[in-house]
């Protein structure tokens, strides 16, 4: 630790509360900044931990009732740092070196604290690069500690292994985060994405907030990668979008499990819904249709037969009829979009589905529900084939929802399939990437079962606590939480980064940071030429 | 610049923490707060006067107003030669440290100085030499008086602080030690920064 380094040094603490470090003279309290990273340098081994708190503090209570003149610089230059004190709450959260395993494994999660007076300074870039890893063919750049230079790289094939959660509120940049690990994703992981878009940011070219100039999306950076599904064909035209297919839904593709979702959206009553299962056996494939051409006279003799209220059959009518409405859904299709999907995900290609024009929860629940749940179906057959026939497991699917309250809030949780693939985690390939402004809204089982958060600022005091709920040290990195700027940070913590840290993503929209992207690529693919030129 | 240190007097009265000499001119005394030494064998003892008196030789005597009919103080003094030896000026200096050969130390010596010892005015140099460290401070902040240390503090820094080239920065390091010192007073510490603020 060189001097211009050194904060100060360790005077208190507790492994639960943070350790208590005292401000050198030397170093202003105004530079130090909640988020930030420090080294402790213990007696045998050195500890990473991050600031969560900075207080100021006097040896003497009586210095708070008569302060020195201000005009008295002398006074106030010989008491700061002395008499009157910074004093930064730092919460340990791995330690470097010490005994054989840590040489040999690397950083270990903390059970201790260093001892009195160790010397405290900013960690240096070689230690957030030991903790984080390099950036290579596993680990992604996202972005920089707060005030550092360093890059913070992400374990991608780590992270995809758990369901995950970028959260903030709106207009924090949530979008521009997303697309950001989508790339990763899309270079690193030895996955295959599925993004259900519903304001068509990722796939082809979004806007900024500010500027409101255009930013590229996935398509146009990585265009064999990548195929965009699109459900509104006339404003895909219009805004010039390369579509790779058209999405049309066939009402006998609706089953009475994707109204489930649909309830409070459709106004439903419970019982409407639980009728829909009766019918469903009853009328079986062509149930929506056959139910929409019912007379007066034939939903009447229906309703005895089969003991339902008349009452919940208009509710489900006037339910159907409003699905029926929607400019995506056709009679009957002769390709069927998800087996469409499949196929580009069985190829290793990334699916954007851009929704166009039918923002509206209703289509995005209807049609996000309806396509996972039988890709999910057969994600699972083929894992189990695969298990048994000891053949190769199928790609790993991440799933993108915004939104995703609406999927996942405690009520229908356990009834949708996004609850269920949150839950049940990797064990079939798929996991979720759950992005969304109000986690609150969230089940709390399935926010438990979120392997990685990102969360850029939360300023409501339940989401705050939903989104760190369960993890250790949750009050000191609540004050991290709620102290981000309003933009272009955010913090990460859980499964895929061996301690939480508060970052800013790297640039996207530039053409400097669409280079910086697209280099892997690049040079895969010089690769590939040099090959051929070789064998010439 | 005084090559020779002058000699200020004589100790009359010694403890180990400190000693009482009288001048052998009426009021010649040093200033509160500078830095004295006297020698004991080998060993070079430093102090600080935090008090001078002046008053009659016999103790039960108390001097009497002369100068009803004279023109001006010093008249008094002509007119009666004989009291400048009736009357003595006397001060007295806290131990702050001793020098050992070479060595600075800045605590208490292992013996006081002797009765009739001479006592000098120390040279910028040695003053300078001395306040390179900053533990004297403790037994000023320590020693109890009846001269209020705070006073006495800020004279003696205010002194030392005209030997360095960069009195505030001496003044800005003494006073952060000061800060740790009196770090549950902070009306005292408060006090002696106001004295000592260049």
């Amino acid at each position: 630790m060189n001097d211009d380094a050194r904060l100060g040094m360790v005077v208190a603490g507790s492994l639960s509360e943070g350790v208590a470090v005292r401000l050198d003279a030397k170093a202003s309290v105004e530079d130090v900044v909640v988020g930030r990273y420090v080294t402790i340098r213990g007696k045998s081994r050195r500890f990473l931990g991050m600031i969560t708190d900075v207080k100021l503090d006097s040896s003497d209570q009586r210095m708070t009732f008569s302060p020195p003149d201000p005009s008295d610089t002398f006074s106030a230059e010989v008491l700061s740092g002395t008499s009157a004190y910074g004093l930064l709450t730092v919460t340990p959260y791995l330690v470097i070196g010490g005994d054989a395993k840590t040489v040999v494994e690397g950083p270990q999660p903390v059970k201790t604290i260093p001892s009195h007076f160790s010397p405290v300074g900013l960690s240096s870039d070689a230690d957030i690069e030991l903790v984080f890893g390099k950036e290579d063919d596993k680990h992604f750049y996202i972005g920089n500690p707060l005030d550092m230079e360093t890059k913070l790289c992400l374990d991608l094939p780590e992270f995809v292994k758990r369901s995950n959660g970028i959260f903030g509120k709106s207009g924090t940049g949530k979008t521009f985060l997303t697309r950001i690990l989508l790339i990763g994703m899309l270079q690193k992981s030895a996955c295959v994405n599925l993004v259900f878009d519903m304001h068509s940011e990722y796939g082809w070219s979004g806007t900024t907030e500010t500027k409101g100039h255009e930013v590229k999306g996935l398509k146009q950076l990585f265009s064999s990668q990548v195929a965009i599904f699109a459900l509104d064909e006339e404003t895909a035209r219009r805004r010039k979008v390369s579509v790779d297919f058209i999405v049309k839904i066939g009402f006998d593709e609706i089953e009475p499990k994707d109204l489930v979702l649909l309830k409070e959206t459709l106004n439903l009553s419970d019982i409407a819904v639980e009728a829909s299962y009766r019918l469903y056996q009853h009328f079986h494939k062509d149930w929506v249709t056959d139910i929409l051409k019912l007379s007066d006279e034939d939903s009447e003799n229906l309703t005895k037969e089969l003991n339902i209220p008349s009452m919940s059959l208009d509710n489900l009518r006037r339910g159907l009829s409003q699905i029926k409405r929607q400019g995506f859904m056709t009679e009957r299709v002769d390709q069927k979009a998800v087996d469409q999907i499949l196929g580009y995900l069985q190829r290793g290609t990334n699916v954007v589905l851009e929704f166009g024009r039918y923002t509206e929860i209703t289509s995005y629940i209807l049609v996000a529900n309806l396509l996972t749940r039988r890709i999910y179906d057969r994600y699972r057959e083929r894992t189990e084939t695969a298990l048994a026939d000891g053949t190769a497991h199928p790609t790993p699917l991440v799933i993108t929802i915004e939104e995703a309250h609406k999927f996942l809030n405690p009520e229908v949780s356990s009834q949708t399939i996004f609850g269920t693939i949150a839950r049940e985690m990797r064990k079939y390939n798929c996991t979720l990437l759950v992005i969304d402004q109000r986690p609150s809204g969230i089940d709390t089982e399935v926010m438990s079962q979120l392997g990685t958060k990102i969360t850029c600022l939360l300023d409501n005091e339940r989401d705050i606590d939903s989104v760190l709920a369960g993890i250790s040290g949750k009050n000191e990195l609540k004050g991290v939480l709620a102290k981000l700027a309003a933009k272009q940070q955010a913090l990460i913590f859980g499964h895929a980064v061996p301690m939480p840290v508060a970052f800013s993503p790297r640039e996207y929209g530039s053409k400097e940071s669409y280079k910086g992207f697209a280099s892997h690529e690049r040079s895969q693919k010089d690769v590939v030429q040099d090959i051929e030129e070789l064998w010439r | 610049m005084k090559t020779q240190s002058e000699r200020l007097g004589e100790i009359i009265e010694v403890s180990t923490t400190g000693f009482t000499a009288q001048c052998y001119e009426l009021y010649e005394l040093p200033p509160l707060g500078s830095l004295v030494k006297t020698t004991e064998g080998d060993i070079e003892l430093y102090a600080v006067v935090y008090q001078a008196t002046t008053e009659g030789l016999e103790p039960g005597r108390k001097p009497i107003a002369r100068g009803k009919d004279e023109a001006s103080e010093e008249a008094i003094f002509q007119s009666s030669p004989q009291l400048a030896k009736l009357l003595r000026s006397e001060f007295s200096a806290l131990v702050v440290g001793h020098k050992d050969g070479d060595k600075i130390l800045q605590y208490l010596p292992p013996r006081p100085a002797r009765i009739h010892s001479f006592v000098h005015a120390c040279m910028p140099g040695e003053i300078k030499a001395f306040s390179q460290a900053f533990g004297f401070l403790n037994i000023l902040v320590n020693a109890e008086l009846e001269t209020p240390s705070d006073e006495l503090i800020a004279a003696v820094l205010r002194l030392m602080s005209t030997m360095h080239e960069d009195s505030r920065a001496f003044l800005v390091g003494t006073g952060k030690e000061l800060a740790a010192l009196l770090g549950q007073d902070y009306a005292k510490l408060k006090a002696v920064l106001e004295r000592i603020k260049p």
